[in-house]
C-alpha cells in the first residue's frame, strides 16, 4: 500500500499526510489508553464497592443492646418449696413479672404478649443460670441484664426518632422502648458472644463458634492429608519419574484435575467416599478428604515448580560426594524447595477455606448447635453458616451474615499475606 | 478397640521399633564406637524397621475395615436362615436390618419389649459376631505389626543394606501418592458414570437430553413405578449459557482491558497496587460474591427496574451473571496479561519503530501474536463460569424456564444439582440420580474446555520458543 503512494506523491506530500492524521491517531490513542485506566479504575471501584457493603452491613452484628430488669427472685414467684430443684423453677413467669412491673400500666393481653417479646427467648435461661450460680440470692431483688430481641435490637441500632415506629416495632413497644432507654435500662455491649456461641434460630443468640471449629477441623484434616500427598507426589514426578507414557498421563491429569469445578468433588465425595467407604455424613473428616482431592492439583503444581527452580549444581554437589538419590532429594532439593511448597499449600488452604460447593454435597449443611469435638462429630463450617444464614428471612442475619464474612475474609487475608511475605522473604535470598 | 485406636497404636509401635531398629545396629555392630562398620547407619536401620513395621499392619487394617462388614452380613444371613429353619425369607435385607437396629437398642440399653424372641437371639448373635470381628483384628494388626518387626531385627547384620532396601520403599511410597490424582480422576469418572447409567436406565438419554421440561419434584411426589417428573435438561443448559453469556460479556472486556494496560502502559506503582486488586477480586470465596449477588446487586437491579416501568425477577439471570463477571475479571486478566507478555519484545519493538501508536502496536501486533493464548484463557474462564456454583445457588432462582432474557430468572446444571442433593437423599430415585447425569454433563463440558484451552496454548507456545 506504501509503496504506491511513495510513487504517485513527492515525499514532503506524505509527510503532510501522515502529519494530518496525527491528531485523529493521537485520539484514539488516548481513548485506548484511558479505556484501560477505566477497567482498572473499575476494578478498584469493584473491590471498593464490595468491602464497603459487606462491612457496612457487618458493624451492627459486633454490638448488641441489653436491657436490665428488677427480676423478683421471691420463693413465691418460682413455686419454690423445700426440696425442688433449683432446674425447675418457674422462670419464665418470673421474667414475665420482672418486665410487667416496669410498665404497670400495660394491661390488656395482647399488649403483654408483645411486652414479654422486648427481650431474648434465651433470657429466661439466662435468669436461671444466674440463680444457680448465685443460689443466696433466692428471695431477693436483682437487677439482670439480659438481651433484648433481635427486631428491638434492629430497632435501635436503626432508628432516628426514638418512639417512633419503623419496620417491626410498632407505636407502642417504640414507647416502651423509649421509656426503657431514657431511664438507663437498656444499655449497647460489644457482642463478644458472637465468637464465644454456636449458630441458633434465634439472630441475636447466633454465633459463629460451632462453624469456626468445624472449619479449623477440616483445614486440618486438609492439611494433614494434602501436604504429604502433594509433596510427595510433585517430589516423584521431578525428581523420580522416568519420562514416559504414564508420567504424561499423570501430568495432564493433574493440570485437568485443576481445572475441574469444585461441586464434582462433592458429587465424588457423595458417591464414593459416604456410600461406597460408609464415612459419617456431615463430618469434617470427610470435608477434609474432599478438600484435600480438590486442593491437591494447586499444591503439587506449585511444589513442582519451586522443586524446578533447585538448581542442578546442589543435586549434582550432593551426588558428587556420594549421596543417593533419595538422600539427595530429601536432604537438600526438600529444603531448598520448601519455601515454595508452603506458599503453594497456604494458597491451596485458603482455596479450600473458602469453597462451599462440593460440602453441601456430603451434608455439612445441616443445622448445628453443638460445637464439633471430633473430627467425625456432625459439623458446619464458616462458608457453609454464610450460606446458611443468608438464606435466613430474620432481619437479624443479614448483619450476622456479614460479620461472618469478614471473620472469614480476615482469615484469608492472613493466609494470603503470609503465603506473600514468605515469597518476599526467600526471593530475595 | 476402634480402627482410629489401632492406627495409633501401630503408630506408636513403628516409634518403638524405629528405636529398636538402632539399638539392634549398634549392637551389632558392637558398640557405638564401631558403627562406621556396618554397611548403613543405624538411623536407616531404624526407619527400615519402622516402615516394615507400620505398613504392613495398617495395610492389613485397611483390607480388614473393607471386607469387614460384607463378611459378617454373610455370617449373619446363615444365621437367620437357620433359626429359620432353613426358610430362606424373600425380605431377607429387611430382616438383617431389624436385626441390626435390635442390636443398636442393646448396646445403647433402650426399651426392648417389641421384638421377638427368635429376634433378640439373632441380635446377641450379632453383637457376639462382631465382637469376635474386633478382637480378631486387633490380635491380627498387633501379630503382623509385632511379626514384621522381630523379623526385621533378625536380619540386621553388618552386611545387611539398610539403606537400599529403605530407599526402594521410599521410591514405592512417592510413586503410590504420584497415583492418587490418577484414582481421583477414575473416582469422579466412575462414580458420575455409574450413576448415570442408572439414571438412563429410568429415563431416556434423548428426554434428558433434548427434552424442555425439567421438574424433577413430581417424581417425588408421586411415587409410581418409573418415576413420572420431568427430566429434559434443555432449560438448565440455556440457563447456564445465558449466565455464563452475562458474565463473559462483562468479564472479557474488562480484564482483557486492565491486562493491556497493565502489560503496556502501567508504571510500576500502578501495577504494585492493581496487583493485589485483582488478587483480592480473585481470592474472594464464592459464597461470598453470591452474598453480594442476592442481597446487593439484585435489589439494585430490581429498583431500577421498577425506576423504568420493567419488572425484573427478583432472582434475575442479570444479577447472578453480572456478579460471576466480577468474580471472572482477575482469571481472564492475569491469564491473558501472561500471553501478551509472552509476545516476542522485537515485534512489539518493530512496531513502535516504525511509528505505530502504543495503541495501534497493541491492536495490529501485540493482540494477534497473542490470540490462542488469550482464546485459552477466555476457555478457561468460560469452563470456570459454567462450574461456578454457589454464585448461582444464591442468586440465581429454581424454576426452570426456557427462556434467553436476562432479566427473567433462570436455573442453572449447577443450581439443580445442589437443590436435588442438599439434605437426605435415597439412592434409587431418578431425583437423585438427575443430579449425578448433571454433573456428568458438567464434567464432560468443562473437561472438553479446558483441553482444547490447553492444546490452543501449546500449539501458540510452539510458534515463538
Amino acid at each position: 500500500m506504501t509503496k504506491a503512494v511513495n510513487e504517485s506523491l513527492p515525499t514532503s506530500a506524505v509527510t503532510e499526510k501522515i502529519k494530518l492524521s496525527l491528531t485523529k491517531r493521537h485520539r484514539s490513542e488516548m481513548m485506548f489508553k484511558s479505556t484501560g485506566l477505566a477497567a482498572v479504575v473499575l476494578g478498584f471501584i469493584l473491590v471498593f464497592v464490595l468491602l464497603f457493603d459487606i462491612t457496612s452491613k457487618a458493624l451492627p452484628a459486633f454490638h448488641q443492646h441489653w436491657v436490665q430488669l428488677e427480676v423478683d427472685f421471691s420463693e413465691d414467684n418460682l413455686r419454690y418449696s423445700e426440696g425442688i430443684s433449683l432446674e425447675d423453677l418457674r422462670y419464665r413467669s418470673t421474667l414475665r413479672k420482672a418486665i410487667a412491673n416496669q410498665f404497670p400500666d400495660v394491661k390488656s393481653r395482647r399488649d403483654k404478649r408483645k411486652l414479654y417479646g422486648l427481650y431474648s427467648t434465651n433470657a429466661e435461661f439466662a435468669i436461671k443460670d444466674f440463680l444457680i450460680a448465685n443460689p443466696n440470692t433466692l428471695d431477693t431483688i436483682q437487677n439482670i441484664w439480659v438481651r433484648v430481641d433481635d427486631d428491638v435490637d434492629i430497632y435501635l441500632k436503626e432508628t432516628t426518632s426514638l418512639g417512633e415506629p419503623l419496620v417491626r416495632v410498632d407505636v407502642k413497644e417504640a414507647q416502651w422502648i423509649k421509656s426503657l432507654v431514657e431511664t438507663g435500662r437498656i444499655d449497647k455491649r460489644f457482642n463478644i458472644e458472637f465468637f464465644t456461641s454456636s449458630d441458633s434460630r434465634e439472630p441475636e443468640l447466633a454465633g459463629v463458634r460451632g462453624a469456626l471449629t468445624g472449619t479449623m477441623l477440616t483445614m486440618l484434616v486438609t492439611l494433614a492429608l494434602s501436604f504429604p500427598l502433594g509433596v510427595a507426589a510433585a517430589l516423584y514426578l521431578e525428581e523420580f519419574a522416568p519420562k514416559n507414557k504414564w508420567t504424561d498421563m499423570i501430568e495432564v491429569n493433574i493440570n485437568n484435575l485443576a481445572a475441574v469445578p469444585s461441586i464434582i468433588f462433592g458429587l465424588l465425595g457423595l458417591a464414593v467416599i459416604i456410600n461406597i467407604f460408609g464415612l459419617p455424613r456431615s463430618a469434617p473428616l470427610v470435608g477434609g478428604i474432599v478438600l484435600t482431592l480438590m486442593t491437591l492439583p494447586t499444591i503439587i503444581i506449585a511444589s513442582r515448580a519451586s522443586i524446578k527452580a533447585v538448581p542442578p549444581s546442589i543435586r549434582e554437589a550432593a551426588t558428587g560426594l556420594g549421596a543417593s538419590k533419595i538422600q539427595t532429594t530429601f536432604s537438600h532439593v526438600l529444603p531448598m524447595a520448601m519455601p515454595g511448597i508452603l506458599t503453594g499449600t497456604i494458597i491451596g488452604m485458603a482455596q479450600a477455606l473458602g469453597e462451599t460447593a462440593p460440602l453441601l454435597m456430603i451434608g455439612m449443611v445441616a443445622f448445628i448447635v453443638d460445637v464439633p469435638a471430633s473430627i467425625t462429630d456432625a459439623s458446619t463450617v464458616m462458608p457453609v453458616q454464610i450460606f446458611l444464614w443468608a438464606d435466613s428471612p430474620e432481619r437479624g442475619f443479614l448483619a450476622k451474615t456479614s460479620a461472618a464474612i469478614l471473620v472469614l475474609l480476615g482469615f484469608l487475608f492472613l493466609m494470603n499475606a503470609s503465603a506473600a511475605y514468605l515469597r518476599r522473604r526467600f526471593e530475595s535470598k | 478397640m476402634t480402627t482410629a485406636n489401632l492406627v495409633f497404636i501401630v503408630m506408636l509401635i513403628a516409634l518403638a521399633s524405629y528405636w529398636l531398629g538402632i539399638q539392634r545396629s549398634i549392637k551389632v555392630a558392637g558398640g557405638k564406637q564401631q558403627v562406621k562398620h556396618l554397611v548403613s547407619l543405624p538411623s536407616q536401620y531404624g526407619l527400615l524397621t519402622a516402615f516394615w513395621c507400620g505398613i504392613p499392619a495398617i495395610l492389613f487394617l485397611l483390607l480388614w475395615s473393607a471386607i469387614e462388614s460384607s463378611v459378617i452380613d454373610a455370617f449373619l444371613i446363615d444365621q437367620v436362615i437357620l433359626s429359620a429353619d432353613g426358610q430362606v425369607q424373600q425380605n431377607m435385607g429387611l430382616v438383617v436390618n431389624n436385626v441390626k437396629l435390635l442390636a443398636e437398642k442393646i448396646t445403647l440399653s433402650e426399651d426392648l419389649s417389641a421384638a421377638t424372641e427368635l429376634q433378640l437371639q439373632n441380635a446377641q448373635f450379632y453383637i457376639l459376631l462382631n465382637e469376635k470381628a474386633t478382637l480378631l483384628k486387633t490380635l491380627l494388626t498387633l501379630v503382623i505389626a509385632v511379626g514384621c518387626v522381630s523379623s526385621i531385627l533378625a536380619k540386621i547384620k553388618h552386611s545387611f543394606h539398610a539403606r537400599n532396601n529403605l530407599e526402594r520403599i521410599v521410591s514405592g511410597l512417592l510413586f503410590t501418592c504420584s497415583g492418587i490424582a490418577l484414582l481421583t480422576t477414575i473416582g469422579i469418572v466412575m462414580s458420575v458414570l455409574f450413576e448415570s447409567i442408572a439414571f438412563f436406565s429410568q429415563v431416556p438419554v434423548t428426554e434428558f437430553l433434548f427434552g424442555t421440561q425439567w421438574s424433577p419434584q413430581i417424581a417425588m411426589r408421586a411415587d409410581q413405578v418409573g418415576g413420572s417428573g420431568a427430566f429434559g435438561a434443555i432449560p438448565l443448559f440455556v440457563g447456564t449459557i445465558l449466565i455464563s453469556t452475562i458474565a463473559m460479556c462483562l468479564a472479557i472486556p474488562v480484564g482483557l482491558m486492565i491486562a493491556i494496560y497493565l502489560s503496556q502502559y502501567a508504571t510500576k506503582r500502578i501495577r504494585s497496587i492493581a496487583k493485589p486488586m485483582l488478587e483480592v477480586l480473585a481470592g474472594v470465596p464464592t459464597v461470598v460474591y453470591g452474598f453480594f449477588a442476592a442481597l446487593t446487586v439484585a435489589p439494585i437491579i430490581r429498583d431500577f427496574g421498577l425506576l423504568i416501568d420493567l419488572p425484573i425477577a427478583a432472582e434475575s439471570a442479570l444479577a447472578a451473571g453480572l456478579v460471576m463477571g466480577v468474580m471472572i475479571i482477575p482469571f481472564v486478566s492475569s491469564l491473558s496479561e501472561d500471553a501478551m507478555t509472552a509476545v516476542p519484545v522485537a515485534l512489539k519493538e518493530g512496531s513502535l519503530g516504525m511509528g505505530a501508536t502504543q495503541s495501534e502496536t497493541v491492536k495490529k501486533v501485540i493482540l494477534p501474536a497473542a490470540i490462542p493464548g488469550i482464546v485459552g484463557a477466555i476457555l478457561l474462564a468460560v469452563s470456570r463460569a459454567i462450574g461456578e456454583t454457589m454464585i448461582v445457588v444464591m442468586a440465581a432462582g429454581l424454576a426452570a424456564n426456557l427462556t434467553f432474557n436476562p432479566i427473567e430468572s433462570v436455573t442453572t446444571v449447577t443450581v439443580q444439582i445442589v437443590s436435588l442433593l442438599k439434605g437426605d437423599q435415597e439412592f434409587d430415585s431418578a431425583k437423585t440420580l438427575a443430579a449425578f447425569a448433571l454433573g456428568m454433563m458438567l464434567f464432560i463440558t468443562t473437561l472438553a474446555l479446558n483441553i482444547a484451552a490447553l492444546k490452543i496454548v501449546r500449539k501458540y507456545r510452539e510458534q515463538y520458543d
